[in-house]
């Protein structure tokens, strides 16, 4: 494959966004925390992404704003089951061969890679796959959070087809998916990764930099950046809380952030069903006034519950942090007795559109709530 | 044997003490504390020696000896004795983005792994294999190791914990290429999770030598003794290894201190559900137990800057000892972090130095008789009664953490230090002491227990979960008969289940442990 390294790049006075060995471990903090409970091990993929720094050097993050319309942009992420990634991680060459499958199967090179959702494991395997093949990173994603479904994010939203999409095993076998909606796409890549030992490399949602522009959530890797800063900085400063609400309020993506409950998880149930992890999280106030927090979960945090009224719901995103260090904690890892709080988020705005509420409105969990914004239902605890 | 009259002894070996006690089921006949010595062995017959000597008893009334040692995780922390690894790791073409000792520390891995190699093979999820084992590059590895002289190989395989097979085959291959050479497999030592399995088989395979020297010394130790019942070391969880076993997997005694002292505290206060609180020099280990048995940790735990996945009791550790200083910071009384630790005896002013502690407080309160009563009469008493307030809160502080109850617990109170506590706390129904709490660690050696356990990924649709769970637990209570425990002691300690995210099919991980009592009619082989 031909991969270019410049084109499509514009000049920008934006401040240059570098990945490094040394801001790494933020990186996958900040994504961990927008992966909203799910996207499984971050730990993995920062192990991946430095020994991907070492052998190759630093990918080039490319603002939105650089790249040029007629540049060709594809996403990478891992599809799979994160206990099987925790035994297989990646050979690194399947990654380098989803991509340029996909650039074979479309006919031209890819210019740039994405991220197609900021959280987790998916966030920084990314990172490996650009410094990997030299291509650029753009500083957008497909949500701005983590969810369980390659039909969940904006490109689709948008209208912009998923496929052709390649999957990759780490024998390099090699399945194209050429289907006619993202769900369908999501469903039938399903079925193969269990062939595939559950845990395979993607490469789709191959589109021009005009459609980037259009149909991303921007600005998200050095969201994640400044989230994970944050949260060091402000354990600095004692107040890890206040530096990540600090942060996420300013945010032009984010804007809104709320701690709306701290409390000693009491309570934590989980199940499986349909190849989903599902369960409840229970937080009992430290004031001992009986408060009690019910956090809903589907791999991701969906809803939140103050005893029994709903405090942020998907999609805004909400986040349990150990009380103490801001440190986001996983759905897998959570357990009896931690000290957290649960911070809300406001969704970016991407999510809230009818097309987007199409795929992401509370009852494609199977919640039975409305979708009120985080922001209009702190006003009304307000009022 | 009349199981009435088996006596069992007790040894906790550490860095400073070496502790021995002398039981009869729940009964100390005899205890003894006494210093470590540079060939453990040696401090172990002292200490033998002395609780024998102390209740009269021969050495063939000794039923079974059961040594906690933190030995081996010293040695790994302060790189001591350790021995150079060869490194083979079955799983090509995956995982080859993260290489073994990914993430160590350079220095440690620079010492401890001499040469590396990755190789063709694995399993699946389901335990079918990827690909063939690459048999000719296993045994030029094998080769390689021999020509630089590396005697210790630690093979790891992806998925081993559910198919040991290839493993177990290159295991063959490196013996008969490398004869003499000590194996660690990766499947005998961990659970799911590649690399913490590994770097547990890396630094099993590092321990080797000292493995063999510490063991051997403890059997020197018995036989000068003229104690001929079978020993047992005692693992992080609280159950027995055998003393062969122990050879073998060294890796496995780590964190057993915190355990024993936890189980010991139990058996003295005859509780089985409880918080203890561990109170030593510097620090206080506050820890749950649950069915007699620690509360496990769920996070990865760092030994010596190396990650793991080892089962290790959940402790919250707080700086409060007796030895912490105590300083008045304008209206404030401060007390810990920072500790005079064990050189408490020539710096606390009760002992003759000059350095104010919490032991000094508690003295100058008046609820604790230690040293020179009168070094301390000068204490401003509005002072003292805020360093014991202050000390009392920071356990109050330790406890509400690990609570995972709303209610009111009972609290064992061990170790040196206990005496720093004798008020009511908040959140503790009642304060259990006992007079022989400062040797709760060999305590908890002596009545550890057998376990066994599985970690394997199930399919709930095929044969449903209820069965799923059945046949693992039967498989799991298998491997405890196998290691020695008494059938019909045998009880299911912990069941977990991990949902595989994210893919249809009812795939599950499934861990569960049980654990029961010596099968003491068979003794066991030592």
């Amino acid at each position: 494959m031909s991969v270019q390294n410049t084109a499509g790049v514009k000049a920008s006075a934006r401040r240059e966004l570098v990945l490094s060995e040394d801001n790494l471990e933020d990186f996958a903090r900040g994504a961990a925390f927008l992966g909203t409970g799910g996207g499984g091990d971050p730990y993995l993929g920062r192990l991946m992404a430095k020994n991907a720094i070492r052998e190759f050097g630093s990918p080039r993050i490319l603002g939105v704003d650089e790249l040029s319309d007629d540049a060709t942009v594809a996403f990478v992420a891992m599809i799979g089951a994160p206990t099987v990634l925790c035994e297989k991680g990646a050979s690194g060459d399947d990654i380098d061969c989803a991509v340029q499958e996909l650039s074979a199967q479309i006919g031209r090179p890819i210019d740039a890679l994405m991220p197609g959702e900021i959280g987790g494991f998916n966030s920084t395997l990314p990172v490996v796959a650009a410094a990997r093949l030299g291509l650029p990173l753009v500083d957008v994603d497909g949500m701005g959070r983590a969810f369980p479904s390659i039909a969940m994010v904006v490109m689709n939203f948008e209208g912009i087809s998923a496929c052709p999409f390649v999957l990759v095993d780490d024998h390099l076998n090699k399945v194209v998916v050429k289907a006619d909606t993202a769900q369908r796409t999501e469903d039938i890549s399903r079925s193969i990764a269990i062939q595939m030992g559950m845990s395979c490399l993607s490469a789709g949602y191959a589109m021009s930099g005009a459609e980037v522009k259009r149909a991303t959530v921007h600005n998200t890797l050095s969201a994640a950046l400044q989230i994970g800063e944050a949260i060091r900085e402000g354990r600095k400063a004692g107040d890890p809380l206040k530096a990540l609400i600090h942060v996420l309020e300013t945010h032009p993506i984010y804007g809104f952030a709320q701690e709306v409950f701290s409390g000693k998880i009491t309570d934590l149930r989980r199940e499986t069903t349909k190849g989903f992890s599902i369960g409840n999280c229970r937080i009992e106030a430290f004031d001992g006034a009986g408060c009690m927090a019910d956090v809903q979960f589907q791999n991701e945090n969906l809803v939140v519950l103050v005893d029994g009224v709903v405090k942020a719901i998907v999609p805004d995103l909400i986040i349990i942090v150990d009380a103490e260090t801001g440190e986001p904690i996983p759905t897998e890892a959570l357990r009896y007795g931690q000290r957290v709080s649960v911070i809300a988020v406001a969704a970016p705005d991407a999510l809230k559109t009818p097309q987007a509420l199409a795929h992401v409105h509370p009852r494609c969990f199977g919640l039975d709530f409305e979708f009120t914004p985080i922001e209009v239902l702190a006003g009304a605890a307000r009022a | 044997m009349d199981k009435q009259e088996f006596l069992r002894i007790g040894v906790d070996v550490g860095g400073t003490n070496t502790d021995a006690v002398l039981m009869r089921e729940g009964e100390v006949l005899a205890s003894v504390k006494s210093p470590t010595t540079a060939q453990v062995g040696d401090g172990i017959v002292a200490a033998i020696a002395h609780v024998m000597t102390q209740a009269d008893i021969s050495p063939d009334a000794i039923g079974i000896v059961s040594i906690g040692t933190t030995h081996f995780t010293n040695a790994f922390v302060e790189r001591r004795g350790l021995d150079r690894v060869g490194v083979l790791r079955i799983g090509l073409p995956a995982a080859k983005a993260l290489p073994p000792l990914t993430d160590w520390p350079d220095d440690i891995a620079a010492e401890v792994a001499a040469d590396i190699e990755m190789v063709r093979g694995g399993f699946q999820f389901d335990g079918r294999p990827y690909a063939d084992l690459d048999e000719a590059a296993v045994a030029a590895a094998a080769r390689r190791f021999r020509k630089q002289g590396i005697k210790s190989v630690a093979i790891s395989a992806v998925f081993a914990p559910l198919n040991g097979a290839m493993e177990e085959r290159a295991g063959e291959i490196v013996s008969s290429e490398h004869p003499g050479s000590s194996l660690t497999l990766s499947c005998d030592i961990g659970r799911i999770g590649l690399l913490e399995r590994e770097n547990a088989g890396i630094m099993n395979a590092s321990l080797a030598t000292l493995a063999t020297e510490t063991v051997g010394g403890f059997r020197t130790a018995l036989k000068k003794l003229g104690i001929t019942a079978p020993f047992y070391i005692s693992q992080n969880d609280g159950t027995l290894m055998s003393a062969d076993f122990v050879e073998k997997y060294p890796v496995l005694t780590f964190a057993s201190g915190p355990t024993n002292s936890m189980r010991g505290g139990a058996r003295l206060a005859g509780l089985k559900d409880a918080l203890v609180a561990d109170i030593g020099g510097t620090t206080t280990d506050i820890g749950v137990l649950r069915g007699g048995f620690p509360r496990e940790s769920s996070i990865m735990t760092d030994i010596g800057g190396v990650r793991t996945n080892f089962r290790m009791p959940d402790v919250c550790a707080i700086g409060l000892g007796g030895g912490s200083l105590v300083s008045v910071d304008g209206d404030r009384v401060k007390v810990g972090p920072k500790s005079v630790g064990y050189r408490i005896t020539e710096k606390a002013l009760v002992f003759g130095g000059d350095v104010l502690t919490a032991t000094d407080i508690a003295v100058a309160a008046g609820y604790a008789d230690i040293g020179d009563h009168d070094r301390v009469r000068h204490l401003d008493p509005a002072m003292v009664e805020a360093a014991v307030t202050e000390m009392h809160r920071l356990v109050e502080d330790g406890i509400d953490r690990m609570k995972t109850t709303g209610g009111d617990a009972p609290l064992i109170l061990v170790g040196g230090g206990s005496v720093l506590i004798n008020r009511a706390l908040k959140g503790v129904s009642e304060i259990h002491t006992h007079e022989e709490a400062g040797v709760a660690n060999a305590i908890g050696a002596s009545i550890a227990r057998v376990g066994g356990e599985l970690d394997k990924v199930v399919s709930y649709d095929g044969e449903g979960r209820e069965a799923a769970i059945t046949a693992a637990v039967s498989e799991a209570n298998e491997r405890a008969v196998a290691a020695g425990a008494d059938a019909a002691s045998l009880e299911t300690m912990d069941i977990e289940e991990l949902p595989l995210a994210y893919m249809p099919g009812g795939s599950v991980r499934l861990r569960i442990k049980v654990a029961g009592d010596l099968a003491v009619a068979h003794g066991g082989a030592a």
